[in-house]
């Protein structure tokens, strides 16, 4: 049995006000799988992503992480497993300082002082963010606080690493160094992102969602050729795989 | 919105001089608060009418000052802002009491004068304090060592989000009151009605930031405890601090100094 392996089973969710974000989704995603799920905006990916550790509870359908079905007496140990990277670093570094919140995780799993030192210690040299231990969060720029918020919950060692728009508002130099980091990872990797020029870099698979279903999960340059699918969903190519506009300007 | 703008930034500023590394930086943020509530209770326990007597307690500032390298005049300026809460407050006193209290040669002074002076002199002195132990120690510092002193962690815990988010929140609701003004083209906009509005938005977001806080913490882990992770020590050096200068204050609160001065040099007894 493998603890890295995601199942998503006929998922549905309406909000409060009526509005179905989710209508039907599902999908498996293997131990070691790198996936990106892509999609309009309000196409559900968020939403999707919220239910993966339970912040959100499902109107219809199941979610099994590691074959372990998510429920309220099931939620702790899945949170442990599936490691969420929200989109805001200024929602997910809410502690005085850089250290502490990278402990606050490692603490709550009853981790003694030397281990949390220890762990801490080397998450942070892992996301290169060994120099910032002692700054409060408030000082750090956009790229720093997101290699934080990622070691924030690298520190848990979660085997499912879930990540909403990692590339957000990076500057190229920035998203370039979190590429590099994302790749390295072992987790299983979920990703969504309008970055799709990253989900080809990072992804093996990629799943198209629309309106609250999934519209093709398959090989991700399968899904980028597909012109049709892409503009059906509201998506184009990524760039490195459009013709360079100069170079064809100047052939014309 | 400028102006608040300026003072997140000063808060900013006043919180990396806590990052000095002098011997006061370096002692325990514990025996600073001590020494500082310490400093603070002698200074307000004077009565209304004793000026004179004050004026020794400004050793500890200006020692304090030049010790840990802190720039004077940056926590002068940052003294001055409040003057004006103090001012409102005193401003009445040489009014309602006009009774004479001392004679400096032919001018009499009166009691509402000297107390107004005193309210002043005792503003500066702790207000001082308080900037300096934020200088030397920083607000989460002072936090957490209020909190090993016997505080409610509830309340360390909301001081310590409060001044976290106070970042966050000037800067959305300044880039708010931004797009308004830009937009009003100088005259009022749409006056209070679209200034409430605007505050209801901000509420609504904080909210959901709020909510989205919780999801993090609740993602790591969190089951309503927050754990301690760092342990510091209360050493020889924080007892020596402590102690000395708590006896300081003490000796000048039991003693006049200033007028055991006085009998010393002119040898006159009171």
């Amino acid at each position: 049995m493998s603890h890295h392996i995601v199942e998503v089973k006929n998922l549905q969710h309406i909000y409060s006000d009526g509005t179905a974000a989710i209508k039907d989704v599902s999908f498996i995603i293997t131990h070691g799988e790198s996936v990106g799920i892509i999609g309009a905006n309000g196409a559900g990916k968020s939403t999707l992503l919220q239910h993966l550790n339970g912040s959100l509870e499902p109107t219809g359908g199941s979610i099994h992480i590691g074959h372990t079905p998510l429920t309220k007496g099931t939620l702790p140990d899945i949170r442990r497993t599936v490691g969420m990277v929200f989109q805001d670093p200024d929602d997910q570094l809410f502690m005085p300082t850089v250290f502490d919140d990278v402990a606050f995780g490692p603490l709550n799993l009853g981790y003694t002082p030397a281990d949390v030192e220890e762990r801490v210690t080397e998450v942070l040299e892992l996301v290169g963010a060994g120099h910032l231990r002692d700054k409060p969060p408030y000082h750090l720029s956009g790229g720093e606080k997101k290699r934080v918020a990622i070691a924030t919950v690298l520190s848990m060692s979660p085997d499912i690493l879930v990540m909403d728009e990692p590339t957000n508002g990076l500057d190229p130099f920035a998203r370039r160094q979190l590429i590099k980091l994302m790749r390295d990872f072992k987790h299983t990797r979920i990703f969504t992102s309008h970055d799709l020029d990253m989900v080809l870099e990072l992804c093996n698979r990629v799943i198209v969602l629309h309106e609250g279903v999934v519209r093709a999960d398959g090989p991700t340059l399968e899904i980028f050729n597909n012109d049709k699918l892409l503009s059906e969903c509201r998506l184009e190519k990524p760039f490195s795989m459009q013709g360079c506009p100069v170079c064809s300007s100047a052939i014309k | 919105m400028a102006s608040i703008h300026k003072a997140v930034l000063d808060l900013k500023s006043l919180d990396l001089l806590a990052n000095g590394n002098s011997s006061v930086h370096r002692l325990d943020a514990r025996a600073k608060v001590l020494v500082s509530l310490v400093f603070i209770l002698c200074v307000v326990s004077y009565g209304r009418y004793e000026l004179a007597v004050l004026f020794p307690f400004f050793i500890f500032p200006i020692v304090m000052i030049s010790m840990a390298g802190l720039p004077p005049l940056f926590i002068l300026k940052k003294i001055l802002l409040l003057c004006p809460f103090v001012l409102a407050v005193g401003i009445f006193n040489p009014v309602f009491d006009r009774q004479i209290l001392l004679h400096l040669g032919p001018l009499g002074i009166s009691g509402g004068w000297v107390s107004f002076a005193s309210i002043l002199t005792r503003s500066i002195l702790t207000v001082g304090t308080g900037f300096i132990l934020v200088g030397v120690t920083g607000f989460t510092a002072v936090c957490q060592a209020l909190e090993k002193l016997g505080m409610p962690r509830v309340f360390a815990v909301q001081l310590l989000f409060l001044y976290r988010y106070i970042f966050v929140l000037t800067e959305e609701s300044g880039r708010a009151s931004r797009a308004r003004e830009l937009r009003s083209c100088g005259k009022k906009g749409l006056g209070i009605h679209s200034f409430s509005s605007l505050v209801g938005h901000l509420l609504l977001r904080t909210w959901q930031r709020a909510e989205r806080i919780h999801m993090a913490m609740l993602a790591r882990g969190f089951t309503g405890e927050f754990h301690a992770s760092r342990q510091s020590g209360f050493g020889m050096p924080e007892i020596r601090f402590a102690l000395i200068w708590s006896t300081l204050f003490i000796f000048l609160r039991l003693q006049n100094v200033p007028q055991l001065l006085g009998s010393l040099i002119t040898g006159l007894n009171p």
